[in-house]
């Protein structure tokens, strides 16, 4: 028993010490907070990346923390907390809850910080400095008019699947769905909420928390609901992918069922390629991580905040659709451009 | 009077037929959701081909539901259970397809990771005797910290699987039956474990330890078993039985991914406490497990296709775990 006592004790003292190495390796260049959703999601894995080399070109110190799970707003307000402590100049934040964090990121913007909102804008928007994220409705829009398109008089008696991520109706969630309605053609009453269309079309909506797993159970259960059904619509690549499994476990991978989805991630975009997913929305994380870095130099510098996008109020950091199978008037790239800027 | 008396004693002979069939009360709320799905539904619900469907959705949960009865009967509770098989999914992938090593060996080292994570609960469990609620607490961090760390967050795609390792996704390929029925591979390995860790639990010394050890410890302590080693040869065979269940997850969702199943834990629970194992021990079976897992599948799929809202199943299925445990409290006062 004293073996292992003796043991947990020596590995605590080497932690110890990596951990001080750490600290002393930090010199005094400005500390920049990067804090995302977790760890386990390519998307914000990739935002980091980006983020650290920005922080490398730049000469910042990146102090970079991610949530637990992507509903742990806590840990996200001591990771604001702590950034304030540090004297940090600034902080990139992917919000876990787009309200709950605003009193956190209101006393560093009070202690001197510039707050940047990535992927998704605060609620109130203006409690960030500024936000840069994907259009997400217009992503969805891309999408939706290219499955019309690519259908051509078949559009009129689709069958749709809509494949969500979550019952809360996030904003990302309820852009990219109610963007990809418009895009297609359906009248989606609320804009801001799914489920009041009356559109016959749609087959019905399933949860998937944007996973391979949820992906193909909520396809599963829409396809008992409607076996006739011909478009498929994703929140993300990974439940465009458990979608297709259940698809080609009754034979509908034939080419009957088309699936569109969003992100652009490498995975995502071979499987565009491979024909699993007919066409996707790319967004660009890295960029998102890079330019808000650049920002909070310009700022500690210059005093000057970024600017948003005329006519948004946010910094659109950009979607391309991509595909193999171009329509008329959707501009997209295919699968080897998109291949080359890809994440994940 | 009289009559009071023997509304009492009938009771009480209720209660110790449950006692000694604990099993019964699952088996009738499956019976009787399967009805009464099958009457609102009607042909959409209650078609071979949408029973088999359930089958193929909880097969995952039942495999782990297995793998945590075995720890509850010892009055245990594993919540690594999860992310062990996410982990062991996620090194048969790696091993076979960013490696390019042999696929029995990929499989094997899956395995190998769940016995090791097992291990490592069991003895921190057994030896240094932590509580397991602790124990798992902990390991079920260290073990999702170990994902991303060996998955580097990254997704192996089905197609990359199917043409490098394409053994992996054994478990997903399919039997059809006659009207529509469709069982999977993963759904026979299923009922084969179920098998084994059934007659391992009822005709073996084995079993008659795991039990007596999660009844009475000090007593089991006494009459010579050796709970220490019991404990940890259930923590081992946890482990693996959820290695077990990557590999199945594999066949499933046909990519190997870090992503998804965070409550697969808490899933497995559910099933356990609903197919009537009592947390505190020494009382349960794997048939229950099956059932529950079955009840929860059985709920989820019959709600969704009457058209009911997501929040609605997951309000249900709450209300089946506190009615199952509510069951067991009662029947529990009878051998106080």
């Amino acid at each position: 028993m004293t073996a292992i006592f003796k043991g947990a004790v020596c590995a605590a003292a080497m932690a110890a010490s990596l951990l001080s190495a750490g600290i002393a390796a930090a010199q005094d260049r400005p500390i920049v907070g990067f804090i995302t959703k977790t760890e386990g999601n390519p998307f914000f894995v990739a935002m980091r990346l980006g983020a650290e080399q920005m922080a490398e070109e730049l000469d910042l110190d990146l102090r970079s923390f991610a949530a637990r799970s992507s509903d742990d707003n806590e840990s996200q307000v001591q990771a604001i907390e702590n950034l304030i402590a540090a004297g940090a100049i600034g902080i990139a934040i992917v919000p876990n809850d787009e309200a709950a964090i605003v009193p956190a990121v209101e006393r560093a913007r009070e202690a001197g910080l510039l707050v940047i909102s990535l992927n998704t804008a605060l609620v109130p928007a203006e409690a960030a400095d500024a936000t840069f994220t994907t259009d997400n409705r217009a992503g969805g829009i891309l999408i939706g008019e290219w499955a019309r398109a690519h259908l051509g008089d078949a559009a009129d008696t689709a069958r749709i699947a809509m494949l969500d991520a979550a019952e809360n109706q996030g904003l990302v969630d309820v852009e990219r769905d109610q963007g990809f309605m418009e895009g297609f053609g359906i009248d989606v009453k609320d804009p801001n909420r799914w489920g009041d269309e009356e559109d016959e079309r749609i087959c019905g909506h399933a949860m998937t928390l944007g996973s391979e797993a949820g992906g193909r159970t909520a396809m599963e259960t829409l396809l008992q609901q409607c076996p006739d059904i011909t478009v498929v619509y994703t929140v993300n690549e990974p439940a465009a992918a458990g979608a297709y499994q259940a698809l080609r476990a009754v034979g509908k991978d034939d080419g009957s069922v088309t699936i569109v989805s969003f992100d652009g991630g490498c995975p995502g975009v071979a499987d565009v390629a491979d024909g699993v997913i007919g066409a996707t929305t790319q967004q660009y994380p890295l960029l998102m991580a890079s330019m808000a870095l650049e920002a909070i130099k310009e700022f500690a510098e210059t005093g000057e905040r970024p600017e948003p996008t005329p006519g948004l109020d946010f910094f659109n950091t950009g979607t391309t659709l991509v595909t193999d199978a171009p329509v008329d008037g959707v501009e997209s790239i295919d699968t080897t451009a998109a291949m080359e800027i890809c994440w994940g | 009077m009289e009559f009071q008396l023997q509304r009492k004693s009938k009771t009480r002979a209720f209660r110790n037929f449950l006692h000694r069939y604990p099993t019964v009360i699952p088996a009738v709320t499956l019976a009787i959701a399967v009805g009464l799905f099958a009457l609102i539904v009607g042909e959409r619900f209650f078609s071979p081909f949408n029973l088999t469907l359930v089958m193929q959705q909880v097969t995952i949960i039942g495999l782990l539901g297995i793998a945590q009865t075995l720890v509850i009967l010892t009055a245990g509770i594993d919540l690594s259970v999860g992310v062990i098989m996410i982990l062991s999914s996620v090194v048969m992938g790696r091993v076979s397809v960013t490696y390019g090593l042999p696929v029995e060996l990929a499989l094997f080292l899956g395995l190998a990771t769940g016995f090791l994570c097992g291990l490592f609960n069991g003895l921190l469990v057994a030896l240094i005797r932590l509580p397991p609620f602790i124990v798992t607490l902990g390991t079920w961090s260290v073990y999702g910290a170990i994902i991303y760390l060996v998955s580097r967050s990254e997704t192996i795609r089905a197609q990359q699987i199917e043409d490098t390792a394409p053994f992996l996704q054994w478990t997903g390929n399919m039997i059809r039956l006659e009207g529509g029925a469709v069982i999977t591979y993963g759904t026979i390995l299923l009922l084969v474990v179920a098998a084994a860790v059934w007659y391992l639990l009822n005709r073996s010394s084995y079993g008659r330890h795991i039990y007596a050890t999660g009844d009475e410890p000090d007593a089991a302590r006494l009459a010579g078993i050796k709970t220490a080693r019991t404990l940890i040869f259930v923590y081992v065979l946890c482990g693996v039985l959820c290695a077990l269940a990557g590999w199945v997850l594999i066949g499933r969702i046909g990519a190997v991914s870090p992503l998804g199943n965070q409550t697969a834990n808490l899933d497995a629970i559910t099933a356990v406490v609903i197919g009537g194992t009592s947390l505190f021990g020494g009382r349960g079976s794997i048939i229950g497990t099956l059932m529950g897992a079955l009840i929860v599948g059985v709920f989820r799929n019959g709600l969704a296709l009457a058209g009911l809202d997501v929040l609605w199943q997951e309000f249900s299925v709450g209300l089946l775990i506190i009615a199952a445990v509510t069951i067991d409290q009662w029947v529990r006062k009878m051998s106080a």
